[in-house]
């Protein structure tokens, strides 16, 4: 018999009107990698939420390392060897590394001799692990794929042998993935079990050792990973057929939406984020725009937007100088007004209101439309139509569209941000990370999406790290490296390896 | 609880049981200490509550306080929903009394009641938007925190007023630091009044007009807030800036009218005060109205039916409390505001003190 480091049995749970979690059990094996897939709001984020004693399960039973137990808030959790993994980082960005992996595990009344030890500690995880963290760097310096890092050090630290990360590549570029998942391995070897949510399902192949699909709150499927292919589990998740592939007509390309010129921007330490950009982006194509993030493409999109201005350039949008314009409003809502639309690629912060309720975030951007508004009122009307209209376009669920945005699960919230900014029907779609943390089913859908706006004439720049995405989509694809275009090619001949040379900064 | 965890309790519940709960518990410290200075709280509880509400005469006394306590919560309130801790509402409120009494000194004796009390009221929110406008604008464009700048704004205030009591004001012969008194065209019509016109007999309190609008303000706020394109961009900008950015909103002009707003909404409190009560100014006509409203906003939520709810609460304390007061020489003013005191701690700063044991009652029942 396998000894098993986690065992759910008929975990249930109901918020509200909606059952997160019905009848869940599930199995661990101690030592392995376990994959939890899902659709979107399938309640893999809350059943982890209950293991990790964030939340309180309606009944059900948990036992670790087979003792039947109760957790009752995170520190039980912590005591109990859990660790988790936020998608959000939990960190002090004042702090540096080791502060902030010792902030509360002190251990002692004097700072300092805590200190010696947790470094001490703290370097010889880092060796085991090869997690490469500088112990003294500032947290806020670091980027994402590092501050994850020190987030499952600091698991480490607390003792936790069972490791919980919940989409933790959704944020990361390829090849820190690649290097999360060496790290993973390496607990794996050391004998710590990993439980992986993730969307992806190449990740799930890679590196679990068995799988369990979630739908609708329940427990479709525990398979071993080795008896399953990607078509397999898709199927599983979805409960029919998904292409992964885009269907796509060729199409000539109308006259040049957006044409940008010499765009600079130099921040306030004189570095260069945008150096000298010049490229057009033509009605009825997808230009794709690939690269390492941190190469300028979040700036291009701010940019276009017109949340920060840049320091030289034009902007030619129907042929004249956006920059020229004058205006008393911001320029982001004179852009939107002109008809460009723009997803943001960081939907929690930029796009949406987390404590404002779905029907308010649906006209984010759209608040000053005349039709949604009579003498001086929002119409509550309006509102709640346009949303239901939304939920139900893009299958939004739960379909209640008073219900708090944040209370959303992650893939959710995306598609009401996709939804208010493709209802606008706008000539120009600035898009950053469509499908970032959005389930299989839905990326499908997306991309449908988008392809039909592209076919109706439209102008669409997509960013995204997701170089399949890239490839899927776009018409054409421009590589960014180091706030330059370093290279661009068309679609049809372009490839992982050709694209890769031109990210890493080979000009062509 | 544990910090950051959503709490469990239905909303209802969240919105009455508790804040019972806290008046309670802070109500029996009061108690405890009243017993330990020698009387008996429940005899004192009596007769602070039959002051407050007891006769037609408290009653509508209690009113007159909420009034003042109204505008200023409301005022807290509207910058609190831009992300703003407005402190400064008792300057705002002194600086309205000044434009107030520029212009009844100015024409109280030539303009009719009519168009002097409006021009009167447009001064006081004029003032007070202005000396709200400073730090609001210090906030949104060179970022100096308008905690700070309120707070010193509220000295500013009153030292100015000193100055221009004491020296410009004051009455020619008069040995108080107050202003003459007001010609009639600027008294605001006592209720009582307008009531004896059309045969309803009320007690002659200074409740006045000044009540109604109040009343006004708080239908007119809860449009603005949530159900106005203006709201919604105030209320973007006070919990996301980024997403306030990013949806085109003009972050540094919300800041700035939001406080000229929250400066205004102060302004009434001087009106309900000079041309509803005193018919005069003084140094000290504010009394506390200002950082009363802040208790008021946090206790209602920033909504203003809790507003008007808590406003009650404070109005009928203060009432109340100086009955008590007259009655028991050992409760003094302070002993008053220690109560309130202990109210804001237990409502405002140990706000969820009871949760935890509420949550746990109403989980057994639903296991039930
Ligand atoms: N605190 C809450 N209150 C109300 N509903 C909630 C709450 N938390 C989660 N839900 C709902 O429970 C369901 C499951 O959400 P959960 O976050 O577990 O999904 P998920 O499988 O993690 O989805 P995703 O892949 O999109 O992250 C969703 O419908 C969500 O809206
Ligand atoms: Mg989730």
């Amino acid at each position: 018999m396998t000894d098993f480091a986690i065992e759910l049995a008929g975990i249930s749970k109901r918020f509200g009107a909606v059952q997160a979690n019905r009848d869940v059990s599930m199995h661990i094996a101690k030592g392995s990698i376990h994959g939890i897939i899902g659709e979107n709001g399938a309640g893999k984020s809350t059943l982890m939420s209950i293991l990790y004693g964030y939340y309180q399960a309606d009944s059900g039973s948990i036992r670790v390392n087979g003792r039947e137990v109760r957790i009752r808030n995170s520190q039980e959790a912590i005591r109990l060897g859990i660790g988790m993994v936020h998608q959000h980082f939990m960190l002090v960005d004042t702090f540096t590394v080791l502060e902030n992996i010792v902030l509360g595990a002190e251990g002692g009344l004097l700072l300092k001799q805590g200190m010696e030890q947790a470094r001490a500690h703290l370097l010889q995880l880092n060796r085991d692990y090869s997690l490469e963290v500088d112990p003294d760097a500032l947290v806020g310096e670091l980027g994402v794929g590092l501050q994850q890092r020190v987030e499952i050090l600091k698991a480490l630290y607390r003792g936790a042998d069972v490791l919980i990360l919940d989409e933790p590549t959704a944020v990361l570029t390829p090849q820190e993935a690649d290097h999360l998942f060496c790290i993973l391995r390496a607990l794996r070897e050391q004998g710590k079990t990993v439980i992986l949510i993730t969307h992806k399902l190449r990740e799930v192949m890679d590196i679990t050792d068995a799988v369990s699909v979630m739908r609708a709150g329940t427990v479709v499927g525990n398979v071993r990973t080795a008896d399953v292919d990607k078509e397999k589990l898709a199927d599983l998740m979805v409960g029919r057929k998904v292409s992964l592939k885009v269907d796509k007509a060729e199409r000539t390309p109308g006259a040049a939406v957006l044409e940008v010129r010499g765009l600079s921007l130099t921040d306030a330490r004189g570095v260069k984020l945008l150096d000298g950009l010049d490229f057009q982006v033509r009605a009825g194509e997808i230009v794709g725009i690939a690269g390492v993030s941190g190469n300028g493409q979040s700036e291009l999109l701010e940019v276009l937007a017109g949340m920060v201005e840049p320091t030289s350039g034009e902007i030619r949008y129907h042929g004249k100088d956006l920059l020229q314009e004058k205006s008393s409003q911001p320029r982001a809502a004179l852009y939107r007004q002109k008809g460009i639309a723009h997803v943001p690629e960081d939907r929690s912060r930029e796009g949406l209101v987390k404590s404002f309720p779905m029907f308010e975030n649906a006209i984010l951007g759209y608040h000053n439309d005349k039709t949604i508004s009579r003498r001086g009122l929002f119409s509550r009307q309006a509102l709640l139509a346009r949303t239901r209209d939304f939920i139900r376009q893009f299958d939004i669920r739960p379909d209640n569209a008073q219900l708090r945005v944040g209370l959303l699960s992650g893939g959710n919230q995306q598609k009401v941000v996709l939804a208010r900014e493709i209802h606008a029907n706008p000539d120009l779609l600035l898009i950053g990370q469509p499908t970032r943390g959005v389930d299989i089913g839905a990326i499908e859908f997306i991309h449908r999406r988008l392809v039909e706006l592209r076919d109706a004439g439209k102008a669409i720049l997509l960013v995204s790290v997701e170089l399949e995405e890239i490839l899927a989509l776009s018409d054409r694809i421009l590589v960014m490296a180091g706030g330059q275009i370093s290279g661009e090619v068309a679609a049809r001949e372009a490839d992982t390896v050709s694209l890769g040379l031109l990210m890493g900064g080979h000009k062509q | 609880m544990k910090f950051g965890q959503p709490s469990t309790l239905p909303r209802w519940a969240q919105l009455s049981v508790l804040p019972v709960l806290n008046l309670l518990a802070a109500l029996l410290v009061t108690g405890f200490v009243t017993w330990l200075i020698g009387e008996d709280p429940w005899e004192c509880l009596q007769l602070l509550v039959s002051g407050a509400f007891g006769s037609g005469e408290g009653i509508g006394y209690t009113l007159f306080y909420t009034t003042g306590f109204i505008f200023t919560g409301l005022a807290v309130a509207t910058a609190f929903h831009a992300g703003l801790f407005n402190i400064g509402g008792e300057g705002q409120a002194y600086l309205a009394g000044l434009g107030v009494t520029l212009v009844v000194l100015a024409f109280d004796h030539t303009l009719p009641p009519l168009v002097l009390v409006p021009l009167c009221i447009l001064a006081a929110m004029g003032f007070g938007a202005a000396w709200a406008f400073i730090p609001g604008w210090l906030q949104a464009k060179r970022g100096s925190h308008i905690v700070v700048t309120t707070i010193m704004f509220n000295f500013i205030a009153y030292s100015l007023m000193l100055y221009l009591i004491g020296h410009h004001l004051i009455e020619a012969g008069s040995q108080n630091p107050t202003t003459r008194e007001f010609g009639h065209n600027a008294w605001i019509p006592a209720l009582h009044q307008l009531a004896a016109g059309v045969g309803i007999e009320l007690p002659n309190t200074p409740l006045n007009l000044t009540f109604i609008m109040a009343l006004l303000a708080c239908v007119l706020f809860y449009l603005l807030v949530w159900h106005s394109r203006w709201g919604f961009q105030l209320r973007t900008v006070g919990v996301n800036e980024s997403a306030a950015r990013y949806a085109g909103i003009n972050v540094s002009k919300t800041i700035m009218l939001a406080m000229c707003i929250s400066g205004a909404l102060s302004g009434f409190a001087a009106i309900n005060e000079l041309l509803g009560s005193t018919h005069r100014m003084n140094v000290s006509f504010t009394n506390g109205v200002g950082f009363v409203g802040i208790a008021v906003a946090l206790m209602g939520r920033n909504h203003p039916v809790g507003i008007i709810l808590s406003a009650l609460l404070f109005g009928g304390l203060t009432q109340g409390g100086l009955e008590l007061s007259f009655e028991k020489p050992v409760i003094t003013r302070e002993m008053i505001i220690f109560i309130q005191g202990l109210i804001i701690l237990f409502c405002g700063a140990l706000e969820n003190l009871f949760e935890p044991f509420i949550a746990g009652l109403f989980k057994r029942k639903e296991d039930k």
